[in-house]
């Protein structure tokens, strides 16, 4: 045992490598191979007669992508993404800022495990909740019902888009599913971002004259904004990636997820899948990268 | 007698920096050495190749004779007293202090009667059984200097042990080490970045500057005969005149220093007596400091500090004063 | 500068986590309801009869609890050893392209879960490999590496550099240094890291629908009653189990790591 300590001393590459070599193996061979053999599919195509996947480069299946219902599909995902990105900012923010600059001891610790349980907590029994509350004889009806809004309701689920014939079967129903699972991937980075925000900035602000609310534009809002950012990585990506939601709570319109699944699975078109995969990856490729330019990075 | 560090044309580079450049110098054994510098001189990385954390990129370092190069920290008897303490959160005082006999396997019971020991040692009898982080900062210190001293080692290493103390502690401390090493024989290798305590405790001090040791010596040596004007700024203040202002007022043609405490100023019914030089200024600043007050003098363009005992003269800025010095006051440098 | 908040914000905070967490209170709620057909609100009666159904009546359910625990358990002891060498190796060297080695260990939870099922997916066709435990345990293990690595990396980066060089001053090696001074200042944090890897691994979907074939896990048997319900309620009993499953790791771990920093970066 001495005799290899001595030489990871002499040597201390040998022992990074020594470390590092089962686990980069791993990830480079199991995850990073998987990708790229993931992108080499796509650029084979399916043979729609004989329903064969010919191995051969093209580039026809990256042409399938511009087909008028895909693209419809793709923009579908992207506004989906944008609104809840945008949606959870606004509702993140009273949580994060009261939970960064009010709460003390106790209270915060009881915030801050207020927001971990319900991003740690089973994925699918949060989208099985919302099934429940969505339904059409469920919480959301009663409860309108109750308070004589049942008719506001109605006119809701009449709207052109966004409507259907239940609450479970529309796209304020999907939206509703996405903000609430996404929220708190908002929350964490921003009040971590705003925890950062030095106390004395705010006493200097009100020092020079600046009212609370000016000195919440001009020096919170700023500060916090690569906290937004780094929370807009989360809901965007997982958002653009998600199919099981949709598919749960929704109508028949295919999001990005659901399009590369039943294209993998009972289509079997998996070149066509594989060109859908690269999609969210290039959005989120150029989304990081602004990100980073932002600053985003130290707030994650 | 061998020494107890010999450094051989030592070079540490760290990519394109030279932390350690060259560096050749003994340590004698039983000595008390300061390595004192500013920071990023090399004084750090120094000791920390005497303890083995780095390898030198070239040259030699022997400890009692041996060479060291290449050999790990754990095959060194030499043991470290860090700046930050370093003593383990999840172990209590006692087993910090025995850790490295338990290391060495030596039976629970011996080490747990040696850690009393040196924890006795450093008048932190009874503490054994707390955590480091009940302790302030002068008990850590103490733990730190019991963990290392228990294992008995040939060279004791201190990197700015003293520097996270606040002032009285620090001087308490100063006394202690002192004492500590007087009393062990040890040889100790103290590195700091202030100039006090280095003169006020060590046999020898090495003076470093950009990697490399510029002057070493007793302390009065450094301090009366600085060989630089580095040296002469970095040890205590000082004035450095130029060759032209030197010669002009009998001195040498040559950068001297004048320490500040040398210079006196006359008032009307003092003479100039033969062993003395003097000039000529008008006071551009008098600070009061307690003991002392210091003025700033400007000798035709020369700006030069003196301090004098506080009470002693009635001066006033603005006023116009001449000022004396003794002959063997000034000290030639070898270069500016 | 005002150190109450006002009533606005303290309303939206309130309003924010109430939104959290009423939905997960209707769980409970229907395993209590008598009407099996739909999702009535309110409950038409209370019974506790759907415990004891799940228990005796339905054997669809003992399989993927099974298979869940065993690929979590199997998935957890891969991702603490290799999200701790990894850990371990990033946070001690220094050397050219570690930033972008820290980020493609984060990879996997950083692109949607869709893109890692398909590919593994893919992979597995080409390389002819037959569905099995394994084939999921491969993925569940790719992303609980990234869980344990955070919250390994954050503690390494705690612990000050100098404990190390203190303890090999003092004679230990590389070896005893390691188990005398850096495991026991890590073991929380490991503990922390495998019961989330845990957690995540016995709640996850997307990435096993992908990896799994026909065997079924019990999220996988969960999303399948969500498409054709059986017996509605069953579903809640099962979901209370998963929420317990889950629960008590995160608020274990939540307590193992909360002194100075939070649980490693959350994400799936």
């Amino acid at each position: 045992m001495r005799g290899l300590s001595d030489l990871f001393y002499k040597r201390p590459g040998a022992l990074t490598a020594m470390l590092l070599g089962p686990p980069l193996a791993w990830i480079g061979i199991v995850y990073i191979g998987s990708l790229l053999a993931l992108l080499l599919q796509s650029f084979y195509h399916l043979d729609d007669f004989s329903g064969i996947i010919i191995h051969e480069f093209t580039l026809s299946t990256y042409g399938q992508l511009f087909e008028s219902s895909n693209l419809q599909t793709i923009g579908r995902t992207v506004a989906m993404a944008a609104i809840v990105t945008i949606t959870s900012a606004i509702i993140a923010f009273p949580i994060a800022y009261y939970a960064a600059r009010f709460a003390r001891g106790k209270t915060k610790a009881l915030f801050y495990l207020a927001v971990m349980m319900p991003l740690w907590s089973s994925y699918l029994v949060k989208v099985y909740a919302w099934k429940l509350i969505l339904a059409k004889e469920g919480i959301i009806t009663w409860a309108a019902g109750g308070l004589g809004l049942g008719g506001v309701l109605d006119a809701l689920l009449t709207l052109p888009v966004i409507g259907g014939s239940s609450l479970s079967f529309s796209y304020i129903g999907t939206f509703l599913v996405f903000l609430y699972i996404w929220l708190p991937y908002m929350i964490l980075p921003l009040q971590a971002a705003l925890e950062r925000v030095p106390k004395n900035y705010i006493e200097a602000s009100a020092d020079l004259g600046a009212t609370p609310r000016q000195t919440f534009r001009t020096v919170i809002l700023p500060l916090a904004l690569p906290g937004v950012i780094a929370g807009s990585i989360f809901t965007f990506s997982l958002t653009l990636g998600d199919y099981i939601i949709p598919q749960i709570v929704g109508n028949s319109r295919p999001f990005i997820g659901q399009a590369v699944y039943t294209l993998q699975g009972t289509a079997g078109d998996i070149p066509l899948a594989a060109a859908f995969t690269v999609v969210p990856m290039l959005i989120m490729g150029v989304y990081l990268a602004l990100a980073k330019r932002a600053g985003a990075f130290d707030a994650l | 007698m061998t020494h107890a560090v010999s450094f051989q044309n030592v070079t540490r580079h760290f990519g394109k920096t030279r932390a350690v450049d060259d560096v050749t110098i003994d340590i004698a054994q039983g000595e008390f050495f300061a390595m004192l510098g500013p920071s990023g001189s090399g004084k750090t990385t120094c000791l920390r190749l005497i303890a083995g954390f780095e390898q030198p990129t070239s040259g030699t370092i022997s400890i009692f004779g041996e060479d060291a190069t290449g050999l790990p920290p754990y095959k060194r008897n030499v043991n470290t007293v860090f700046q930050d303490y370093a003593l383990f959160p999840h172990m209590t005082v006692g087993e910090n202090v025995a850790y490295g006999l338990m290391i060495k396997g030596v039976a629970r019971a011996d080490r747990e009667a040696s850690a009393k020991q040196a924890l006795d040692m450093v008048k932190l009898s009874g503490f054994d059984q707390r955590r480091p982080a009940q302790l302030s900062g002068g008990q850590r210190q103490r733990v730190a200097l019991a963990r290392a001293l228990v294992n008995e080692p040939k060279v004791l290493l201190l990197d700015e042990p003293l520097g996270a103390l606040d002032l009285k502690l620090r001087e308490q401390m100063q006394e202690e080490l002192k004492h500590l090493q007087r009393q062990l024989g040890i040889t100790f290798v103290f590195v700091t970045h202030d100039q006090g305590e280095a003169l006020s405790m060590a046999d020898r001090v090495a003076i470093f500057n950009e990697g490399k040791i510029v002057q070493a010596g007793p302390p009065s040596e450094i301090y009366e005969r600085p060989r630089s004007r580095f040296v002469a700024d970095f040890v205590g203040s000082s004035n450095v005149m130029s060759p032209e202002f030197s010669k002009s007022h009998g001195g040498p043609e040559a950068w001297v220093s004048l320490r500040p405490e040398k210079i006196n100023i006359l008032t009307g019914d003092q003479k100039v007596v033969s062993n003395q030089f003097n000039a000529e200024g008008r006071i551009t600043a008098i600070h009061y400091q307690g003991a002392m007050t210091r003025v700033v003098i400007d000798a035709k363009g020369t700006r030069l500090s003196a301090t004098l005992p506080a009470t002693s003269k009635a001066l006033a800025e603005g006023q116009t004063v001449r000022f004396i010095w003794a002959k063997d006051a000034i000290v030639e440098m070898e270069k500016a | 500068m005002r150190s109450e908040a006002g009533w606005g914000l303290k309303l939206g905070a309130a309003a924010g986590l109430m939104f959290l967490h009423l939905p997960l209170l209707l769980i409970f709620l229907y395993a209590f309801t008598t009407e099996e057909k739909s999702f009535q609100f309110p409950p038409p009666g209370l019974t506790t009869k759907w415990f004891a159904t799940a228990w005796f009546d339905r054997p669809d359910i003992w399989g993927p609890l099974y298979l869940s625990i065993k690929v979590a358990a199997i998935a957890t002891l891969l991702a603490l050893i290799f999200g701790t060498l990894a850990a371990a190796a990033l946070s001690r060297a220094k050397f050219y392209g570690k930033d972008s080695l820290s980020l493609l260990f984060i990879l996997p939870i950083a692109l949607p879960g869709i893109i890692t099922g398909i590919a593994l997916r893919s992979a597995f066709d080409i390389m002819n490999l037959p569905f099995s435990t394994w084939t999921i345990i491969l993925g569940h293990a790719t992303f609980c590496i990234v869980v344990v690595y955070n919250n390994v990396l954050a503690r390494f980066r705690r612990i000050n550099s100098n404990m190390v060089e203190a303890s090999m001053d003092l004679g230990a090696d590389g070896f005893q240094t390691f188990r005398f001074v850096v495991l026991p200042q890590i073991a929380s944090a490991l503990l922390a890291g495998g019961m989330l890897a845990f957690a995540l691994s016995f709640d996850e979907v997307i990435v096993t629908t992908f990896t799994a074939g026909q065997q079924s896990t019990l999220p996988i048997w969960m999303l399948q009653e969500l498409i054709r319900p059986r017996q509605r309620p069953v579903t809640n009993v099962v979901a209370i189990i998963v929420i317990a499953v889950t629960f008590i790791p995160i608020l274990c771990a939540y307590y193992l790591t909360r002194e100075g920093e939070h649980t490693g970066g959350g994400g799936r």
